[in-house]
This record gives structure tokens, C-alpha cells and sequence, in this order.
């Protein structure tokens, strides 16, 4: 791989973080309508981490994509506003789980001859945590997940990635082309500016459909309820430490 | 007979821009579209472009401006780092044409931004907005080389500026002022006291205004001009800043004017003309300093509501009391009328027409509203309400500014008064 590769990063419109989200009433997911929705806190991560790599000279080009409805375009605007150079939004109004997309990226990464995909570890709508390991297994990539920290080999073949890991942190070399996902610590997303945010509108967005990609999106998991978790039981208030060990041995906990 | 000259003048200051302005900047305002009215007629909503800026403008203020806004509060820190940010993120010269580096945006998206800036702080809004007081004058009346090199400044730079008219002897009476200015050759030769500046202790240039025709009998709209005036030359010495009730992130200070010589390339439109141009820029800033009043009341509302489903007294949140409901219901309905009103007058203006009425009546409105809502937020806390660890009485102490600087509700309803008097003739 010259210098100068291309770098594909996935962008989803999800429910806000900071909203507080209710169940629909039919209780098959949470209410979306009227809801503010932002871009995934860990595609910003992964946006931001793409825009840096090109700027330190590595990448020559940064492709944002999205799934779903028309409205995704405001997400990609999001991206580019941030710096990505052009945008490719899959059009569809099905629902999209991780496989589908994962296929979806699959045809994607071929047809722009992508280096990179660089996706968040998950999205917080579903938490799947899943799409960027399936889509390396699709594509027979390597990958590296929960990435806190990248940077590119010095014969700039490879990737050097730090995953965090339940115990530490695990230092992984990745040769290109490859597929990354982006945890919390990776970087601080930029705000983007407004001058950039009116420069966005030129970029361009190309659209596809799951049709001219040739991908069949049909769901394969099917969601039988959502509930609210149980609302929090008051606790016993104990008097002495004796009250304490007594009560956790009643209760099996010792 | 004042009233009648007043009017008169107001026409008079319609009439003369149109010939004296620089090409371009006005006309331009007018030629974009930035109407948001839909093929129906009224619309209410926000375009694309203006969401985009909003969300920057909120997002930026939640990270930046809100986590630090009591300690400013506190020490009167002047919020230096954060309006760089603002600066580097194009927040604080969107209204700049083009031309010069900025981003040639209209009032509505100035208030857009005003307002999510107040929401955090309205100190902070206060500071960022000084600049817009500074150079919309420049904009409006100044030659293309004069809003080259002073609009390019703060462009090209993290750079302040100041809008320096007020006095210790005249604030509202502006036509009081006693600050002169002496032609000497090709320079003139100023001499005065400015008072309540804000922004003077980090401005790299003043907007002033100056008494030029010292005839007792001489007419406002002949006696003054406009001059800028750059804060490192001799004879400009800054007082310390002022320590106010509220709003203490923004700067405040005097400014003396000692034998200060400026060459006449630096005076504002013509001789004479210095009253309309000083009057005309608040066609233009009252909207977003009402815009700064609305997100103070937003604010307000928004933690009295958030208090209110929370605290319980006598056995239910005190929302369910009617007591409390009625302020916030009252609250709320102020804000949004508030916000509409303001929004109209930003929209006439960038369609290119006269907006002073609404102007000054969003202004009024706005600031009324702004301290009932945070009076009554405080109320509505109680004693927390009245302790510095809660955030509504800075939110009080802010709010009273509002009322006074920008032209004081007095002023305000003198000048709606007479618009409708006028249009009634």
C-alpha cells in the first residue's frame, strides 16, 4: 500500500445520548418519532480518527457511508462538515441489522477499493458490538477492535493497534487492508466548524440501494419484546456489621 | 417637537444610507433570500443550514461554555480560551461579509447563535456579542479599505473590538455626549471619557462616537461622527474593569480619550453622520441581544421545570402545585413569544427592510420576560434558589442587564411609541 490510501467509515443516525428514551407502546422497540437523533458517539470516534490519519499524510481520501432512510443524509452531512471528502449513502427504509450491514459495507469496500473500513465498536441503539467483526470475516480482512489507540507502520503496510481488553491492553500489528473499530479513549472527536459545516453542502453524497448492490437485507433475528427494566427495589437499611454478614448468609450470598 | 425630529431623523437615516453606504454591503443583505417562508407564507420552522448552526452553536456551549460559567461567574474571568474556540469554530464573525473573511450570514443566524451562547452564559454572549456592536457600524458605513483592515483583523485573527458611545454623563441621551473631536489638518484631535465599554479591556479597536460640531443650537443628526479609533494609539487609556451584578465574564470598563490623534482616514462615513450610524447599528444588534435574553429565560425555565418535577413538598412534586405551575406556565409562554418576536425582527432585517419596531420590541419584551423567568426561578428553588450553589440566581443577577444596556426599556418604548405614531400619521 502507497501512501495515500482510502479510508471508509461508517456513520449511523441513532437516538441521542442524551435523551431519555421511552419503550413504544408496543413494546417492540423504543420510541424514535420526534426524538432527537445524532450521529453514534463511536462513529464521531471513528470519523475523527479517519480525518486524522489523513491528515497526518497517510490517507489520501476519507469515504463516509450510511444506511437507512433519506434523513441518514443529515449524518453524513455531519461527516463531511467534519472533514470527510464525500459521502455514500445506501438508501433503504427496511431494517438493517448488523449482518445486512455488514454485507452491505462488504460490497462497498470492493466496489471504492477501499484500505481501511473504520467503524465505532457499537452503535447505542442496539449495542451489538458486532458489524466490524463480521464484516472482517466477510471480507477475510484482519481486524482490530476496540482500538484506543492507531498509527501506521513505518513502511505504512500495516497498522499499529492498541485494543483495550479485559485484562490491559493488547498491542496488535495489522497489515492492510484491514477493518478497525473505535472505543471510547481513541481520540476527542472535533467540533466542526461552521465555515466547513457550509462547505459540506458541495461535497458529494452518492447514493445505492441495497438492490444495486446486490445484497438481500432481509432481517434473520426477529425482536419478541423490549421492556424497561425493573424499577430499582428499596434496599434494608442494617444496623451493625453482625446484621450484615447474618443477612448475606441467609440470603446465600456467602 | 422632539418626537417629530426624532421621526424625522429616523427617516432622514433611511433615506442617507441608501447614499452613503459603501456598495454592496446592504444591497447585498438584501439581494440573498434568507427568508425561511414557505410557499404558504408564514413558516416557522428553521432551514437546514440554520439547524446545522444551532446544533454547533449548543453543542459548543454545552462542552464549553456551561461547565465553566460559575467560575467566571465567580472570579470575573474574562472567557478568553472559549471565544477563541468560538473564534477558531467561525461562531463569532458569521455576520462578516464574505469579502472579508467572514461568513456573510444575516441577524437570524446571529441570533441563533446569541441565544444557545446565553443559554450557557449569558456573561459569555455578552462578550462575543461586543464584537458584533463594533463592527456592524464598519459594516455599514464603512469605505471598502476601512472594512478591509478592521473586519480583516478580526478575521484573520483572534481579534476584539468595541463599541464605545456611552458616557458617564449621557448613556440614553446620547445626543448628550460631550467626548469631541477637533479637526487639526488631516487629523482630528479627541478628547472624552467613555464609560461602561464593553469589551474595551481586550478590544483592538473602537467604534466612537464624538461631538464634532460644537454650536450650541446644532441638530443631533449634524453634530457628530463616527470615527475608529485602535487601542494602542497615545492618548487611549483603559480603566480597570468594572465589577458589575451580574454578567461578570463579560468586560466592562472606561475608556479615556486624552489628545488622541486620528488621521481622517479613519473617520466613519461623513462628517455629521456619526448620530444615524451609531443608531442605525441597533437595527441590527438588539435582535441578537434579545436573542441572549430569550436563551437566559430558556435557561431559567428549563432548571425551574427540572427542579420542579423533582422537589416534593407535602407529599407531591411541587410541580402538581398549581402556585408553581402557573410561574413556569408563564414562563414558557413569555419565552416562546419573546423568541418569535425576536426572530421576526432578525428576518425583516435580512430582507433588506426597516426593522426598528419589532427591534425595539423584541428587545423590550425579551428582556422583561428574561427577569420574570429568572425571579421567578429562583422562587420557585426556594432557599436553594437563593444560595450561589444552585444556578438560578446568577441567572437573576444576569438578567437585570438586559433591561438597561442596549437601550433601556424605557428607550425602547419610546421608540416603539413613536414608530406607531408615525405610521399612524
Amino acid at each position: 500500500m502507497s501512501s495515500g490510501y482510502r479510508v471508509m467509515v461508517g456513520v449511523k443516525r441513532v437516538v441521542d445520548f442524551a435523551v431519555k428514551i421511552r419503550v413504544r407502546p408496543d413494546k417492540l422497540g423504543v420510541e424514535t418519532a420526534g426524538v432527537k437523533q445524532a450521529m453514534n458517539p463511536f462513529d464521531e470516534i471513528a470519523v475523527e480518527e479517519a480525518i486524522r490519519l489523513r491528515e497526518k499524510g497517510h490517507a489520501a481520501e476519507v469515504v463516509a457511508v450510511s444506511m437507512g432512510p433519506t434523513v441518514c443524509q443529515e449524518t453524513l452531512r455531519t461527516a463531511l462538515a467534519m472533514g470527510a471528502d464525500r459521502a455514500i449513502h445506501v438508501e433503504t427504509t427496511k431494517e438493517l441489522q448488523p449482518l445486512a450491514v455488514a454485507k452491505l459495507f462488504e460490497k462497498l469496500a470492493l466496489k471504492e477499493k477501499a484500505d481501511l473500513v473504520v467503524l465505532g465498536k457499537q452503535a447505542i441503539d442496539d449495542d451489538s458490538n458486532v458489524t466490524g467483526q463480521m464484516l472482517a470475516g466477510l471480507l477475510r480482512w484482519p481486524q482490530a477492535t476496540f482500538l484506543s489507540k492507531l498509527s501506521v507502520s513505518g513502511d505504512k503496510t500495516a497498522l499499529e493497534a492498541v485494543r483495550e481488553v479485559d485484562g490491559g491492553l493488547q498491542t496488535l500489528h495489522v497489515p492492510l487492508p484491514a477493518v478497525v473499530s473505535c472505543d471510547l479513549r481513541l481520540n476527542e472527536p472535533r467540533f466542526a466548524t461552521l465555515p466547513n459545516i457550509m462547505k459540506a453542502k458541495k461535497k458529494p453524497i452518492d447514493k445505492q440501494t441495497p438492490e444495486s448492490l446486490g445484497v438481500d437485507v432481509t432481517p434473520r433475528l426477529q425482536t419478541v419484546s423490549v421492556d424497561e427494566p425493573p424499577p430499582r427495589k428499596a434496599g434494608v437499611k442494617l444496623e451493625t456489621v453482625q446484621d450484615l454478614v447474618d443477612n448475606l448468609k441467609k440470603g446465600g450470598m456467602i | 417637537m422632539l418626537a417629530r425630529r426624532v421621526c424625522q431623523l429616523q427617516s432622514a437615516v433611511k433615506l442617507s444610507l441608501r447614499h452613503s453606504v459603501a456598495p454592496g454591503s446592504r444591497a447585498s443583505l438584501a439581494a440573498k433570500n434568507f427568508s425561511t417562508a414557505s410557499e404558504g407564507g408564514l413558516c416557522f420552522e428553521l432551514s437546514d443550514d440554520q439547524r446545522n448552526l444551532q446544533e454547533l452553536a449548543r453543542k459548543f456551549t454545552a462542552e464549553e461554555v456551561v461547565p465553566k460559567a460559575a467560575e467566571w461567574d465567580k472570579n470575573g474571568t474574562f472567557p478568553k480560551e472559549a471565544l477563541n474556540k468560538a473564534w477558531e469554530l467561525g461562531l463569532l464573525n458569521a455576520h462578516i461579509p464574505a469579502e472579508y473573511g467572514g461568513l456573510g450570514l444575516g441577524i437570524v443566524d446571529t441570533c441563533l447563535i446569541s441565544e444557545a451562547f446565553a443559554y450557557g452564559c449569558s456573561g459569555f454572549s455578552t462578550a462575543a456579542n461586543a464584537n458584533d456592536l463594533g463592527q456592524v457600524p464598519v459594516i455599514v458605513a464603512g469605505t471598502a479599505d476601512q472594512k478591509a483592515k478592521y473586519l480583516g483583523r478580526c478575521t484573520e485573527k483572534f481579534t476584539f473590538c468595541s463599541y464605545a458611545v456611552t458616557e458617564p454623563v449621557a448613556g440614553s441621551d446620547v445626543a448628550g455626549i460631550q467626548t469631541k473631536a477637533v479637526k487639526k489638518g488631516d487629523k482630528w484631535i479627541l478628547n472624552g471619557q467613555k464609560m461602561w465599554i464593553t469589551g474595551s479591556g481586550y478590544a483592538n479597536w473602537f467604534f466612537v462616537l464624538a461631538r464634532t460640531d460644537l454650536s450650541p443650537n446644532a441638530p443631533a443628526g449634524k453634530a457628530f461622527t463616527a470615527f475608529i479609533v485602535e487601542r494602542d494609539w497615545k492618548g487611549v487609556n483603559v480603566g480597570r474593569k468594572e465589577w458589575n451584578m451580574g454578567q461578570r465574564a463579560s468586560d466592562t470598563r472606561g475608556i479615556t480619550f486624552e489628545d488622541v490623534e486620528i488621521p481622517d482616514e479613519n473617520r466613519l462615513g461623513e462628517v455629521g453622520s456619526g448620530f444615524k450610524i451609531a443608531m442605525t447599528t441597533f437595527d441590527s444588534t438588539r435582535p441578537p441581544v434579545a436573542a441572549g435574553a430569550v436563551g437566559l429565560a430558556q435557561r431559567a425555565h428549563d432548571e425551574a421545570l427540572k427542579y420542579a418535577l423533582q422537589r416534593k413538598t407535602m407529599g407531591k412534586a411541587i410541580i402538581e402545585h398549581q402556585a408553581v405551575a402557573m410561574m413556569i406556565a408563564d414562563m414558557a409562554t413569555g419565552i416562546e413569544a419573546s423568541r418569535l418576536l425576536t426572530y421576526k425582527a432578525a428576518t425583516i432585517i435580512d430582507s433588506g427592510k426597516r426593522n426598528t419596531l419589532y427591534a425595539s420590541m423584541a428587545k423590550a419584551m425579551a428582556a422583561d420576560v428574561a427577569n420574570k423567568a429568572a425571579t421567578d426561578a429562583v422562587q420557585i428553588f426556594g432557599g436553594n434558589g437563593f444560595n450561589s450553589e444552585y444556578p438560578v440566581e446568577k441567572l437573576m443577577r444576569d438578567a437585570k442587564i438586559f433591561q438597561i444596556y442596549e437601550g433601556t426599556a424605557q428607550i425602547q418604548r419610546m421608540i416603539i411609541a413613536r414608530e406607531l405614531a408615525t405610521k399612524a400619521k
